[in-house]
């Protein structure tokens, strides 16, 4: 797909550097270039560009973007093709080992060890899956029990399968669609398990990969012990009640050869951690301003290593306006775009589990995403900066799976007077 | 992969240097391990069966890693001996082999003025067997070097260290291996026949002959016996399961912390332990059970360890656990009995040529050495043991992380594997995963690269590398993708191909 990246380097200047050549990082270098910015190199450590997309052969890419439905290879290949005519310049194969406060990068590939000073860098080195470790699942360690991710890789890369009779846990979507992929291939998917009691994956993925092809989903279920000592033999389910406490009496043992897991998404932040940058708790991703800015000045972060998103769609446009951001940085460093004298921090209350940007730092018009804590019906977003209510947004029926997004006008006031604001959710 | 082996060895010997060797030792863990590279200094032909894919599948890789001082073995016993003198090797093999052995010390700590008087016991136990430094030190002492540590007081014990076990398993064997001691893996002893002056082997690979039979089978060593004689003794598997906190913990203690050791059954407790590697071990727990291969982890088991723990390091953060395994403790005294029962180190009195060890529990990783040198003692009187002319050292391994910039470069220039990282975790490169996987012994599973390079250890567990190590595996070691397996002969990780191209 790509060819070998340049020989012999090992010093490089660039405006701005991208760790990451997934759609954040494509989408962050191309729109980084239209922006002003000379040099853009994308670093990636796989053989390919794209990240996960070459693996996510079903379709739907595109629709809220461009109104174009894509597979995954198809939106993939359009943002290499356009980064290609951009002249950005892509190394594959090339792993970061860490970057310092004064951004200069040592990355390793087949060449040798190369170092780039970057003006401004974006961090878009997405995410890794939760493992069974993650969910403390105890019992025996057979094989034959992948993330869904994995497997997907394995599958869809590689033309390996994996298993023939499948339990899921986990109804996030590529847990979804690998369910109706393993279908495809002629395994038989026993059913989709979630703890929760409803789904984590979108509504759409639940119609489209489960209820049409019978694939049963069990809400309020989860996994209490696996068996086999050497390849999986089987799986004790259990139904749990509210607190998510297994209720005695529901064990029931499913015998499979194959358990694929899909318990969710981490960001990717061990080189923004090793730096010092700043993480949100919660979202596992670096604190951000308005301009996708981290703690450390001149270092942006977009993608799923900022938030796990629900479409590549959304994903690019924020990724876009972080690749402009770390342009402007790069080519007006010394002009002093936006300054860290006045902070206003945007504070989750009532119902969110999250928001991003969690800081605003200039006046204008901010592009906010957040997710809500539990599913409802209808209900109002508010903001309040001193018990004054600054945003009102009234949402039909809101879902964890759902990310919200909404823009708000932050006035000179607000931010001088360097209060909180505050989102919460009622109804 | 077990038949190519045979096929390869039977490519380089006559069937009859092949089925036919001096000495062959039953199971590869670490004692197993230990005892064929002792023997591969001299001129004798050594085999090694192991039914595991490769060294270290049981209870040697499933340990604390500890190399222990002595202050737990009752004094005069085989185990107060092999341990001691076990524990004062180790500097002198981490030298000659090239592994990392930490003296971290350890503190069992007491929890009240009644504890106390044990920490005295055990000095005593401690000094009887000349474990050196030993002291009983106050709470604010104990303070000042582990501030996260909570106890009344506790005996310091300097001469304890830590090392990667299977790794230490895993150097024995392979340059046991290098020095021409046979390792045949996945290979299961079905059953021995004492004829006059050898003992014919039946394996699910073929039969063996061999004048002397080593019953290093840990767990199996009753069934060894049995397949021979009417054994005199009882196996009581003993679980211990264990938990794993992410690196990022790892400043939470620099030394080991243990509790004083349990009244009713002979297990040290629940203790935290650093690794090498720089995670934090919390465990054993200890449970008698019947089935010799139980290896599962319980929830009733997780929460035990993380509580009793938190008694030791009361800040312990709840999200720090990343992993959960258990190994099985071979005792030869039941719970009732309280579990104690001496290592037995000997020739059988009723089959000559049967040299049996039996019962090897903790501190087994730490007496290993010495227990080596024993065997090779009782196969000296029978068979003369002559130094071989050449013994070639271990080949030292390089780790692509734990290099300098300028070293990594050069060693890119050299070969450009170098430059590939294959584990994103561990960053472990292409170079790596290719030598670990030439490993001398032929093991060629997931897990096999992963003890040898670390790539699959960290914090993905695999979702990043599982792939590409498929990958290295199909092109350049010709492996079908139906033979790969996770860690045991039956292990299979795939089902074919989705369709044939």
């Amino acid at each position: 797909m790509v060819e070998r990246g340049i020989s012999k380097m090992s010093n490089l200047e660039v405006d701005v550097a991208v760790i990451g050549g997934g759609p954040a990082g494509l989408s962050a270098a191309i729109s980084a270039k239209e922006h002003g910015a000379k040099q853009v190199v994308v670093i990636d450590r796989n053989s390919w560009f794209g990240g996960i997309l070459p693996q996510c052969i079903h379709d739907g890419f595109g629709v809220e973007e461009m109104g174009i439905s894509m597979t995954g290879p198809e939106y993939a290949e359009s943002y290499i093709k356009i980064a290609k005519k951009k002249d950005v310049h892509l190394m594959h194969e090339t792993m970061v080992l860490q970057f310092n406060n004064k951004k200069e990068i040592t990355a390793v590939n087949r060449e040798g060890l190369h170092k780039i000073k970057a003006s401004a860098i974006v961090l878009a080195m997405g995410c890794r899956e939760k493992t069974r470790w993650n969910a403390m699942i105890p019992g025996d360690r057979p094989s034959g029990i992948y993330t869904a991710g994995v497997a997907q890789a394995l599958i869809n890369l590689y033309n390996i399968m994996v298993g023939k009779n499948v339990v899921v846990l986990g109804s996030g979507d590529v847990g979804l669609i690998m369910a109706r992929r393993l279908k495809f291939e002629g395994a038989n998917v026993l059913g989709v398990l979630e703890i929760l009691p409803y789904a984590s994956g979108l509504p759409r993925n639940i119609v489209q990969c489960l209820d049409d092809y019978g694939i049963p989903l069990f809400l309020n279920h989860t996994i209490t012990y696996i068996k086999g000592k050497e390849r999986l033999e089987s799986v004790i389910i259990a139904q749990v009640d509210e607190k998510m406490n297994n209720i005695p009496g529901t064990e029931k043992e499913i015998k499979c050869d194959t358990l694929l897991l899909s318990l969710g998404l981490i960001p990717e932040n061990e080189l923004s951690k090793n730096v010092g940058i700043e993480i949100d708790e919660i979202t596992g991703g670096p604190v951000v301003n308005q301009f996708f800015e981290t703690s450390l000045r001149g270092v942006f972060a977009c993608g799923n290593c900022l938030q796990v998103y629900d479409t590549v769609d959304i994903l690019s446009i924020d990724a876009k306006n972080a690749g402009q951001h770390a342009a402007e940085h790069a080519v007006s460093q010394k002009k002093k775009i936006h300054g860290y004298n006045k902070v206003t921090k945007i504070i989750p209350t009532k119902g969110i589990k999250y928001v991003i940007p969690q800081m605003v730092i200039k006046p204008g018009r901010v592009h906010f995403t957040l997710r809500v804590k539990k599913p409802g019906e209808a209900s109002t977003l508010h903001i309040v900066n001193k018990d004054k209510e600054i945003f009102k947004k009234k949402l039909q029926c809101v879902t964890p799976a759902n990310m919200v997004e909404f823009d708000v006008n932050i006035s000179a006031d607000i931010i001088t007077s360097s209060e909180n604001l505050e989102v919460e959710l009622d109804g | 992969m077990g038949n190519r082996l045979i096929y390869l060895y039977h490519s380089r010997h006559s069937a009859n240097q092949m089925k036919n060797f001096q000495v062959a030792i039953i199971g590869g863990g670490v004692i197993g391990s230990a005892i064929a590279w002792e023997l591969s200094k001299y001129a004798v032909d050594v085999v090694v069966f192991e039914k595991g894919s490769d060294v270290a599948s049981g209870a040697s890789k499933a340990n604390s890693g500890v190399i222990h001082s002595g202050i737990n073995s009752v004094p005069s016993s085989l185990k107060a001996r092999f341990c001691v003198k076990g524990n004062q090797m180790f500097q002198s093999l981490a030298n000659e082999l090239d592994f990392q052995v930490h003296w971290i010390g350890k503190y069992v700590i007491a929890k009240n003025e009644d504890e106390v008087k044990e920490l005295e016991r055990l000095r005593e136990v401690g000094m009887k067997n000349k474990v050196p430094g030993l002291e009983i030190i106050n709470e604010a002492s104990v303070k000042a070097k582990e501030p996260n540590v909570a106890c009344y007081a506790a005996l310091w014990v300097p001469a304890a260290g830590i090392v990667e076990p299977y790794e230490f398993t895993i150097i024995l064997a392979e340059n046991a291996a290098d020095n021409n001691v046979r390792f045949l893996l996945e290979t299961k002893v079905i059953d021995l026949k004492k004829q006059k002056d050898c003992f014919i082997i039946k394996t699910n690979r073929g039969d063996f002959q061999a004048q002397f039979i080593v019953n290093a089978a840990g767990l199996n060593c009753r069934e060894i016996v049995l397949m021979l004689e009417e054994p005199d003794f009882y196996v009581y598997p003993c679980r211990g399961e264990y938990l794993v906190l992410d690196k990022s913990y790892r400043s939470l203690i620099k030394s080991m912390i243990y509790p004083v050791p349990e009244k009713d059954i002979d297990v040290l407790g629940i203790h935290v332990t650093p690794t090498v590697e720089g995670n934090i071990l919390l465990g054993p727990s200890a449970d008698f059970i019947d089935d010799p291969d139980d290896k599962r982890t319980t929830k009733e088991t997780m929460k035990l360890l993380f509580n009793e723990a938190k008694k030791i390091i009361p800040m312990l953060p709840n999200k720090a656990v990343i992993n959960a395994f258990a190994g099985i403790r071979c005792k030869l005294a039941s719970k009732k009995e309280g579990g104690w029962t001496d290592y037995r180190i000997e020739e059988s009195k009723t089959t000559s040529g049967l040299i049996n060890l039996l019962g090897i529990e903790s501190p087994g990783l730490t007496a290993a050495p010495a227990i080596a040198k024993e065997v090779m003692q009782m196969v000296s009187q029978h068979i003369d043991l002559k130094c071989k002319k050449i013994f070639k050292p271990r080949k030292k391994g390089k780790r692509f992380s734990e290099l300098s910039e300028r070293e990594q470069a050069m060693l890119i220039k050299k070969d450009e594997r170098w430059g590939r990282i294959v584990c994103r975790c561990e960053h472990v490169t292409e170079m790596e995963v290719i030598q670990a996987l030439s490993n001398p012994l032929g093991a060629k599973t997931i897990s096999s690269v992963k003890y040898r390079c670390r790539a699959g250890m960290g914090r993905c567990q695999g979702g990043f590398c599982t792939q590409h190590i498929i990958k290295i595996m199909e092109n350049q070691f010709g492996m079908n993708i139906n033979d790969i397996k996770m860690q045991s002969p039956d292990s299979n990780l795939f089902y074919g191909r989705t369709r044939d191209i």
